[in-house]
């Protein structure tokens, strides 16, 4: 089953990539805590320090463009976000989060009514996201199934070990 | 069907596809980066034990080439291992350069070969009718278990180049322009193709160029349809069997856009975005402290050569560094033999081992806070090539050569007449 995520939003604007996600000077980091002490840290030095567990980034448009890095999304997860929400994402950065159990969606509508620190919260089955402090609602492309699997499978490699402890 | 869509049809065994249609395709070389060790982690933590098929990995030191921190070094040393364990012919060294040049080089891209590498500039194979993309390192992981990865079948926006290149202006100009006019985000999860009669005139360099920066509008791979040109590379280089496959009539692009180069001038992206795009002119002057020549988007032998014929026998301004980086071991012996390298020396340049270099703010050439470089690579995010108060503009290597001359942002042109 997948849960309502609930946190305070930290806004950013559009073309956010994932070298101000995470710098590339960072990039022979691997283990996901040392990962998690850079999030944000090429546009948002304060990100790390004021981020909770389940916290949602809202962003205009293309979030997570550029590189390949999947370090991007680690740094996010094990930082503790619960959900990006953005009017578009970046192709790989989309696939990347999907596959690690990092709910990304795409809602256009949130952004421009969205101040940091709002409480928001978001339903993944319906994607409809509330801003609890402001009293709104708006709604995201809902996720496909086949995505909606992988989330509630806690990412992809729980599926592919299941997949492979079946098989033999 | 486009060739694209055939090409994921062939891969996915199936006769036709359709736009939106989600397939699991066998993917025919998978290529790992340095940078993603997170890909032998997470070959272990889905349970993978052997490589499905070792043949078709190929692992590619090329980021931190050579390794500049004991953490690369452990990283790069762990891949090592990994080749040996795993049977892995293809391990391409710190001595070999960028993936995208040595996959070309070497020619182990093809015309209709599904390529997967954990680097989001995979899109160059385009020039090459090669399906390439980018992925993630978790994604790469299940090629290495499954031999097969999902693709959504993208659509095809075409961009039709027309007339004649003038003298100063390169294929990196030309896609500056369209990444301007049309924004970083325009193409995301879409293909790009270039068409019209003007591809005549874009060498198999130049056609990477234009392909590895469709990623900048957020290209998931792109096309040049292969033809005499392409063949005239392909042939003696590539030893796998290939079938050239074209797009049938009355396919249906999702969008057409068409371009008159001929009145294309010198490009820069400003600071700190790809579609942040003008004429030169509007920054000509802008004082220089670093210019960079190299990178898979423009480190080539014909990137050095025009480099060399701009500053042969004189000298990189007072206030400027100049890095060269070579793409790849191929194209450092070719610049060797054709003399470009003791001409760039000679006019102040420093070389850097081919690879990734300073494109990505790793090692080997690093911005410092408030400091302005001019290059031919293909990103100019804060903070991509050091410090985040850094300013990058990216230019074609000729820009960058002129820019270098004169310590400020200048038109190669007049030295090209």
């Amino acid at each position: 089953m997948l849960k309502i995520i609930k946190g305070k939003a930290f806004v950013y604007g559009a073309n956010i990539d994932t070298d101000q996600i995470y710098p590339g000077r960072f990039l022979d980091q691997t283990d996901p805590e040392a990962v998690a002490r850079h999030a944000m840290e090429g546009i948002d030095p304060d990100f790390v320090r004021e981020v909770t567990p389940g916290d949602i980034i809202v962003a205009s448009t293309n979030f997570g463009c550029g590189s390949s890095r999947e370090h991007a999304a680690v740094t996010l997860k094990a930082a503790g976000v619960g959900a990006v929400l953005a009017a578009s994402f970046g192709r790989i950065f989309f696939r990347n989060a999907i596959n690690l159990g990092l709910p990304v969606l795409v809602c256009p509508d949130i952004h421009s009514r969205t101040k940091r620190g709002d409480v928001l919260t978001v339903d993944l089955a319906t994607g409809q996201v509330r801003n609890e402090t402001r009293g709104l609602v708006a709604q995201a492309e809902p996720l496909s199934d086949y995505i909606i699997n992988i989330l509630a499978s806690g990412g992809i490699k729980p599926m592919i070990r299941r997949s492979l402890a079946h098989e033999s | 069907m486009h060739a694209i869509e055939k090409i994921l049809a062939r891969a996915a065994g199936k006769e036709s596809v359709k736009t939106g249609e989600i397939l699991n395709c066998t993917v025919d070389l998978a290529g790992i980066n340095d940078l993603y060790l997170q890909t032998l982690r997470s070959f272990s933590e889905m349970g993978g034990s052997k490589v499905h098929d070792p043949g078709r990995i190929v692992l590619f030191l090329d980021h931190y080439a050579p390794a500049s921190t004991i953490a690369q070094a452990d990283n790069q040393k762990q891949f090592r291992e990994f080749c040996r364990e795993q049977n892995i012919k293809l391990l391409m060294d710190v001595d070999q350069g960028v993936c995208h040049q040595v996959l070309a080089d070497q020619g182990l891209v093809y015309p209709g070969q599904l390529l997967v590498v954990t680097d989001s500039h995979t899109t160059t194979h385009g020039a090459f009718g090669a399906f390439g993309t980018g992925v993630g390192a978790t994604d790469l992981a299940i090629i290495m278990i499954t031999g097969k990865l999902w693709f959504r079948v993208p659509e095809v926006i075409g961009i039709r180049l027309d007339g004649k290149l003038s003298t100063g202006v390169y294929a990196k100009d030309v896609i500056l322009k369209i990444i301007g006019e049309l924004k970083a985000d325009y193409a995301t999860y879409k293909a790009v193709e270039f068409t019209g009669p003007a591809l005549a005139q874009f060498s198999v360099s130049e056609r990477m160029t234009l392909c590895n920066m469709t990623t900048e509008m957020g290209a998931k791979t792109s096309y040049i349809q292969p033809d005499k040109i392409t063949e005239a590379f392909l042939s003696g280089r590539v030893k796998h069997p290939y079938e050239t496959v074209f797009t049938d009539s009355g396919y249906v692009y999702a969008a057409e856009h068409s371009y008159d180069i001929s009145a294309i001038k010198p490009q820069v992206a400003a600071p700190s975005s790809v579609d942040n795009v003008s004429d030169l002119a509007a920054y000509a002057g802008r004082p220089i402290d670093q210019a960079f020549i190299g990178t898979c988007t423009g480190g080539r032998v014909a990137d050095l050569a025009v480099a060399a014929r701009i500053l042969a026998g004189r000298k990189v301004h007072s206030r400027t560094r100049l890095l060269v980086v070579p793409a790849s071991k191929s194209v450092f012996l070719e610049a060797m033999n054709q003399g470009y390298v003791q001409k760039l020396v000679e006019a102040g340049a420093t070389f850097v081992t081919p690879g990734c270099a300073a494109c990505l703010g790793t090692h080997q050439g690093l911005l410092a806070s408030g400091e302005t470089c001019i290059t031919s690579s293909s990103r100019n995010f804060p903070g991509r090539m050091g410090h985040a108060r850094a300013e990058i503009f990216l230019a074609s290597p000729a820009t960058v050569a002129a820019s270098a001359l004169e310590g400020k942002i200048a038109d190669p042109a007049p030295y090209l007449a």
